[in-house]
């Protein structure tokens, strides 16, 4: 069977899908793509369904060796891919020959790219997904990042053929994201309000695929702190005793018990996981409409209609 | 009941702020019913008196999943609903190695620590949520003589099985982490194992109860 085998990692390089649905009842976390877009268009250039499990490679690229031909695509952070020490252009996919060495090498713009295969990433599925939450410790190889010396297994699946549209334009240094307010806005005064969507911070280097916590001036504290844990998605800004935001990101816990003071909307979540630790990121209130029209507009994006 | 938006995609519903049984027997009726009637949901999922709604935000009509929402809510269950708790039984060695924290207990709450083990096994608890990690059950209600804040600072390392009270609850660790209850006790029953047909030993709304047993 043709597989990959891992030379050298990466910084952090898991398989991912679109998440381990329907268990946070039990606690597990839902995991999936830090920028799931990106997840998605890459599997549509590579002859795959969205949501086929892709390696999520983070801030430095592995070298893999390919045993047996295949087709992949990247599609996110833009490294420079090289196959054979020869640099390609790799946005609108590329083939690997037998035995040939792929290298994603010096990142460029953001921190997290999807490196798809056409059939997709032959590991098996636990509770449903072949998602990777390493905190968690669930998924492929035991719920943790691919090391030297892993094999790969690509499954053999014919080419699916899905219009795949524009790679997500990647501003350098740090992304301003729409937020809708709540569900806990009623537990912060105005003060902390104002400062969150005026200040600018800076993505900490206590930041993961968990979540980032979110360096600068502290918000007032809360009004309301002593909250049972409630449940958390992607996205949800909760704000610590001591006045720290952190945006809760892929591998969240499934309940947390910081209140929440807003969530970045959907069509903005894969810019927040391209973030890289330094980097600034920046809050704008939202409308529900707002939200909605911005990802009525990605997803013709994606699919490549005219907009 | 309040209702607000975590975003683009999800609905919080709270029905109660606090540790309330009542609350979370409704919270849970109302997943029940709510998923019989719009099977296109992501998840639903109960944490004490709340429950997260998780929806595809464009092929939702969240207007319309508010006003179903406040319909099931002011409308009490029918009793059909609210089965009997399922009852779990859990085994734990009391202090010493598994429980370094049963002295500290004790001598906080000015009792022996065999009354500090009387009273925690002296209670039915409810699983009121599952979160933190895989099978981790949050239960109440610790009675309020051994119920103290978390630890000032959390433990990089607690192992598998121990059981743990703080703020007023209890649970038991499901597998290695950091954590910052108080530890008391351990247990060879295993809140999560993948290979078992229900994986997770505990859901919302089971009765769960401690009792000691001799070490080793």
């Amino acid at each position: 069977m043709a597989h990959f085998e891992v030379v050298r990692p990466g910084a952090l390089t898991t398989v991912q899908d679109l998440g381990r649905w329907g268990w946070q009842s039990s606690g597990v976390q839902v995991a999936g793509p830090m920028d799931a877009y990106s997840h998605r268009l890459a599997n549509r250039l590579a002859g795959n369904v969205e949501a086929t499990a892709a390696l999520e490679v983070t801030l430095t690229g592995p070298v893999l060796r390919a045993h047996g031909a295949m087709t992949c695509a990247i599609a996110g952070a833009a490294f420079v891919v090289e196959v054979e020490g020869r640099e390609v252009e790799a946005s609108a996919g590329f083939e690997l020959p037998d035995g040939a060495t792929l290298r994603l090498g010096v990142r460029r713009a953001g921190a997290r790219t999807t490196l798809a295969v056409r059939g997709g990433f032959d590991v098996p599925a636990t509770f449903g997904s072949r998602a990777t939450c390493v905190v968690g410790r669930m998924g492929p190889f035991g719920g943790r990042a691919v090391k030297a010396g892993d094999a790969l297994a690509v499954a053999d699946r014919p080419r699916v053929t899905l219009p795949a549209g524009r790679p997500l334009v990647l501003p350098p240094g740090g992304a301003r994201v729409r937020v809708m307010m709540g569900p806990d806005e009623w537990r912060f005064d105005g003060a902390a309000v104002r400062r969150l969507l005026e200040a600018r911070f800076v993505v900490s280097p206590q930041s993961d695929r968990m979540g980032y916590r979110l360096d600068g001036e502290p918000l007032p504290a809360t009004r309301r702190a002593d909250m049972l844990s409630s449940p958390t998605p992607m996205g949800t800004i909760q704000v610590t005793p001591s006045g720290q935001p952190i945006l809760l990101m892929a591998d969240r816990p499934t309940t947390g018990g910081y209140p929440r003071i807003a969530t970045v909307i959907t069509a903005d979540l894969p810019f927040a996981g391209q973030l890289a630790p330094g980097e600034w990121i920046e809050f704008a209130a939202c409308t529900r409409a707002e939200a909605l029209e911005a990802l009525r507009m990605q997803e013709a994006a994606l699919a490549g209609d005219a907009c | 009941m309040r209702i607000a938006a975590a975003g683009d995609g999800a609905l919080i519903v709270e029905l109660s702020g606090s540790i309330d049984p009542e609350a979370n027997r409704r919270a849970l009726a109302l997943k029940q019913r709510l998923e019989a009637r719009w099977p296109g949901l992501r998840d639903v999922v109960v944490a004490y008196g709340a429950l997260a709604i998780y929806f595809d935000p464009l092929a939702c009509d969240v207007h319309r999943l508010e006003d179903e929402l406040r319909a099931l809510g002011d409308d009490p269950p029918p009793p059909a609903m609210a089965p009997a708790p399922r009852l779990v039984d859990v085994p734990v060695r009391y202090g010493g190695a598994d429980g370094p924290d049963l002295s500290g207990i004790a001598r906080r709450a000015g009792l022996p620590e065999s009354e500090v083990i009387a009273l925690h096994a002296g209670v039915v608890y409810r699983v009121h949520a599952l979160g933190f990690v895989a099978g981790f059950a949050y239960m109440a209600s610790v009675d309020a003589r051994i119920a103290f804040p978390r630890r000032e600072t959390p433990r990089p390392r607690v192992p598998a099985g121990s059981v743990a009270i703080a703020a007023g609850q209890t649970g038991i660790y499901p597998i290695a982490t950091p954590g910052g209850w108080h530890l008391i006790g351990r247990t060879d029953v295993r809140p999560w194992d993948s290979l078992r047909s229900t994986p997770s030993m505990f859901e919302v709304g089971d009765a769960v109860r401690f009792h000691p047993v001799e070490g080793g």
